[in-house]
């Protein structure tokens, strides 16, 4: 029987993805769990795979679309031999849902802790689109999606409220009026207007929101690195020259797993806010950010309690990796209940983050240093680099945060811990 | 409501005016038009309409001594130009009974007189009919559309005087075929008429002021008509000046200077196609907030003139002056009289044709006014030599080109030269309507084996993708 494929949504917040690449072509046999296609949302590239055995009948949706709504038909699957019927003449189906490993472990937005992701109601694929139809013209989509202008805010005024051209350009006009201080203070002539990305808009929303809505503040602590430098210099010369069980510890990889234990002894970071309650997480799921070309994304270690310091570091290596080539799945960096962000390797004496929501805190870790620091009553040498964790006061207050910070600088300057 | 007060009165039975009516019918408003002379319009019975009709005619004539191309054979193969003639007015009154049964039908009355605006009566505006005969008639309506039309320039020394200079209204209805014959202005309407001369065996003159002939096309479809002009043994001459005219009893002689150099021309009858003005007189504009720009009424983009109340259409409001174009803003200008929402007309987006041999058709802009309004440009040509409806109808000789927007893939117009583009270009009008980019074009199935193909390599070969040339 022939059934239509729907725009899966790959994330709870997916409303429209691109479709990256059709794997199988049009009349190309496929068996369950075949990959049809690739589709880009904000963050990743995510595969579409075959729920039953059958033909890929029609293709409806070319690759390279852009702004696909979750819930359109996007091909026809029919069983082998059986004529493909046209589109809308068959009854919508769910699309195959992601590789099955893809049920999104979703951030807790309210109440369902991130441990928890089976019982987090995920967004059921499927389901009636609930995003209205955005009726535009070819070259109004075009315009707007190279002057980087959201089409579900404008206004159409063609025929039946169509978006035209003209209506696009009004919105433009808008949208460059109103910021006429930025642009007196560069000559127009030296500008270039560059389109936003859709992970460009969702770094946007999540950080405007976040820095707007959550109570930050900052403690900073200065932490000796020495030790922990000797500890790695001793690890790494352990591991085996080349193989599968190679490793090279980094500093990150270490701080990760401090910040774990740190977690651990300070549970009460370990948390996020909403309305009703305070949530504390029982997994230590951190995120690390990591730059990418056009952007930055946050993939998550799970459980990095529970871990060993290589098996930490080669699994971040490999969400690195996959990061920056866009194939994260959505649950392997939406979630998390800890971020790090690592600039150290820019050389800065010390920052502060913006609190990744619905997390209580982050941690800005700067460049170390050799300097000189006063033991005792003496003048020593010692590599030293600035944290400073900025933290949700709605959920951890200053006394707790600096215990947390004290925690962490134990951990580090007596690293054994780590390796226990 | 009496027999004499309406919502919406129409001073004018054009393509404009007729159209106007039908569509206040339509809309349940109570309409009238008031029309001097023939409803229709210049279109119907003294333009478009009777001027295909002859323009058939000439290409059957051209078929005719061209039929060895094709296999036949004919003897004492000739013509009846006085037959030809009446076909031609026979096809202008049948379309003009036609107009008038649409309004009896929409029960718009017609008033026949000559129109004009006549002051206010409370809060409606009265028009006065001045009929051939009888008494005036003074009609109300809250709204009144101007829709007098245009007619002919008259240039000094060149005033049609009926018998050897023409305007088209005598080059429509000749009593005999002018032997030599001097067209002056290759306009649309000049290129048809020596198109039709020429097709039927005149020799042909045609001279134009501008560089090139049909200014307002494409300067390559222009050089390409120029071409085909002359390979039909027609005589062009551009950047030339006509000089006095030296009339005897029975033919013209033309001095016509280009580069500096003057040639007399003698014929039989000249026509003078030098563009068109518009009938603002006599019709009450003096005294009221209606301006005028030498002979055409200022409108805004909705069609109201100064004067609250009172609209201006079709060729009494400018450029362009085309039928379509009227029929377009009647309707935009009636529903929005209705408080329906309308959308200005774009100039860009009304096509235009001239069906001289062979046809032209075009939209938008011409490659040379895309670069002026600054656009960066992708330019596709594909040549109807390359297309095999064309050859198998032994039509080789056209051209189509797009133009687009570079940077958004827009379809900024689009210029064609050959058999049937006339009936082909409404495929690029509604391209550029409906904003589609050059990834839709390029997407859509043309029917093989049609000329239009060549619409859809023309696009493709904008984009370095035609694939038959």
């Amino acid at each position: 029987m022939a059934i239509e494929l729907l725009m899966p949504a790959l994330s709870p917040t997916m409303t429209e993805g691109t479709l990256a690449r059709w794997v199988k072509a049009e009349g190309e046999k496929v068996a369950i769990g075949d990959v049809l296609a690739e589709i880009e949302t904000d963050k990743a590239t995510m595969e579409v795979e075959a729920i039953e055995d059958g033909v890929l009948g029609r293709i409806l949706v070319p690759e390279g679309t852009h702004e696909i709504a979750v819930n359109t038909p996007i091909a026809i699957m029919v069983s082998e031999g059986e004529a493909v019927p046209e589109a809308g003449a068959v009854k919508p189906k769910n699309s195959a849902p992601p590789a099955p490993v893809a049920q999104p472990a979703t951030a807790p937005q309210g109440s369902a802790p991130a441990s928890a992701p089976a019982a987090t109601p995920v967004a059921p694929v499927g389901q009636p689109a609930t995003g209205k139809r955005i009726v535009a013209s070819p070259l109004a989509k075009r315009v707007a999606s190279q002057k980087g202008l959201d089409l579900s805010r404008i206004k159409g005024t063609g025929p039946n409220g169509r978006i035209v051209r003209r209506d696009v350009d009004n919105a433009a006009a808008q949208s460059t009026a109103a910021p006429a201080t930025a642009a007196a203070e560069a000559p127009a002539s030296t500008s270039r207007t560059v389109p936003h990305s859709s992970m460009r808009k969702v770094i946007a929303r999540r950080l405007s929101e976040a820095k707007s809505t959550i109570p930050h503040f900052y403690v900073s602590a200065d932490v000796e690195l020495d030790a922990l430098l000797a500890l790695r210099s001793q690890l790494n010369a352990a591991s085996p020259d080349e193989g599968p069980d190679a490793f090279k510890l980094s500093v990150n990889d270490m701080l990760v797993k401090a910040s774990a234990i740190a977690l651990k002894r300070v549970p009460n970071v370990n948390a996020s806010f909403t309305d009703q309650a305070m949530i504390l997480h029982d997994n230590v799921d951190i995120s690390i950010a990591v730059s990418i070309p056009d952007g930055l994304i946050t993939p998550i270690v799970k459980h990095v309690d529970q871990k060993s310091l290589k098996q930490i570091s080669q699994e971040t290596k490999d969400l690195v990796k996959r990061a920056r080539a866009g194939k994260l799945k959505p649950e392997e960096f939406q979630g998390g209940t800890f971020s790090i962000s690592n600039m150290g390797m820019f050389g800065v004496r010390d920052f502060s983050a913006i609190i990744n929501p619905p997390q209580a805190a982050i941690l800005a870790i700067a460049a170390g240093k050799k300097q000189p620091v006063v033991k005792g009553n003496e003048l020593a040498i010692a590599t030293v680099m600035t944290v400073t964790l900025s933290v949700d006061h709605r959920v951890v207050d200053g006394a707790v945060a600096a215990e947390w910070l004290s925690a962490f600088r134990s951990v580090v300057e007596s690293p054994l811990t780590l390796v226990l | 409501m009496s027999g004499t007060d309406f919502d919406i009165i129409i001073v004018g039975g054009g393509p404009g005016g007729y159209v106007a009516a039908l569509r206040a019918a339509q809309l349940g408003l109570s309409a009238a038009v008031v029309e001097a002379k023939h409803l229709g319009g210049i279109c119907l019975n003294w333009g478009c309409i009777p001027t295909k009709a002859l323009l058939r005619a000439s290409e059957i004539n051209h078929l005719l001594h061209d039929l060895g191309t094709y296999g036949f054979s004919a003897e004492k193969v000739g013509f009846d130009f006085s037959k030809i003639v009446a076909r031609s007015r026979a096809v202008s009154q049948q379309l003009s009974g036609g107009v008038a049964h649409l309004l009896k039908k929409a029960k718009v009355p017609v008033f026949e007189g000559f129109g004009k605006l006549d002051g206010v009566t409370g809060s409606k505006r009265k028009v006065l009919v001045t009929p051939e005969k009888g008494a005036p008639v003074t009609l109300t309506a809250k709204h009144v559309i101007l829709a007098t039309g245009a007619r002919a320039r008259v240039l000094p020394g060149l005033e049609p005087d009926g018998k050897l200079i023409w305007s088209y209204r005598e080059a429509l209805v000749p009593d005999a075929l002018p032997r030599r014959l001097l067209v002056i202005g290759s306009g649309a309407i000049g290129s048809e008429f020596a198109s039709f001369y020429r097709n039927m065996g005149s020799e042909v003159t045609l001279v134009e002021v501008a560089p090139r002939i049909l200014p307002v096309e494409d300067e390559e479809i222009s050089a390409l008509a120029r071409k085909a002009f002359e390979k039909q043994g027609m005589r062009v001459l551009t950047s030339a000046k006509v000089g006095p005219l030296r009339k005897s009893d029975t033919d013209v002689t033309v001095p016509v200077e280009v580069n500096g150099k003057t040639e007399e021309f003698t014929v039989d009858r000249v026509i003078s196609a030098v563009g068109i003005v518009g009938n603002v007189e006599k019709i009450g504009l003096e005294g009221t907030k209606i301006k005028t720009d030498r002979t055409h009424v200022v409108t805004d983009a909705l069609c109201r003139t100064g004067e609250p109340g009172v609209y201006a259409i079709g060729d009494l409001a400018g450029a362009p002056w085309l039928a379509h174009k009227a029929s377009h803003e009647a309707v935009m200008c009636v529903d929005a009289i209705a408080g329906k929402q309308v959308h200005p007309i774009d100039i860009t987006k009304i096509p235009g044709c001239t069906y001289c041999r062979p046809q032209i058709a075009s939209v938008g802009y011409t490659e040379a006014r895309a670069k002026e309004a600054g656009y960066k440009v992708r330019v596709g040509k594909f040549p109807l030599l390359a297309n095999g409806k064309a050859l198998a109808m032994g039509e080789p000789d056209g051209l189509v080109k797009t133009v687009f927007d570079a940077q958004t893939g827009e379809l900024l117009g689009a210029h064609m030269i050959g058999a049937e583009v006339t009936e082909m270009i409404q495929g690029y009008v509604i391209a550029r309507t409906g904003e589609l980019t050059e990834a839709e074009l390029a997407e859509t199935i043309f029917p093989h084996p049609t000329i239009s193909e060549s619409m859809h390599e023309a696009v493709l070969a904008a984009y370095d993708g035609a694939l038959h040339f």
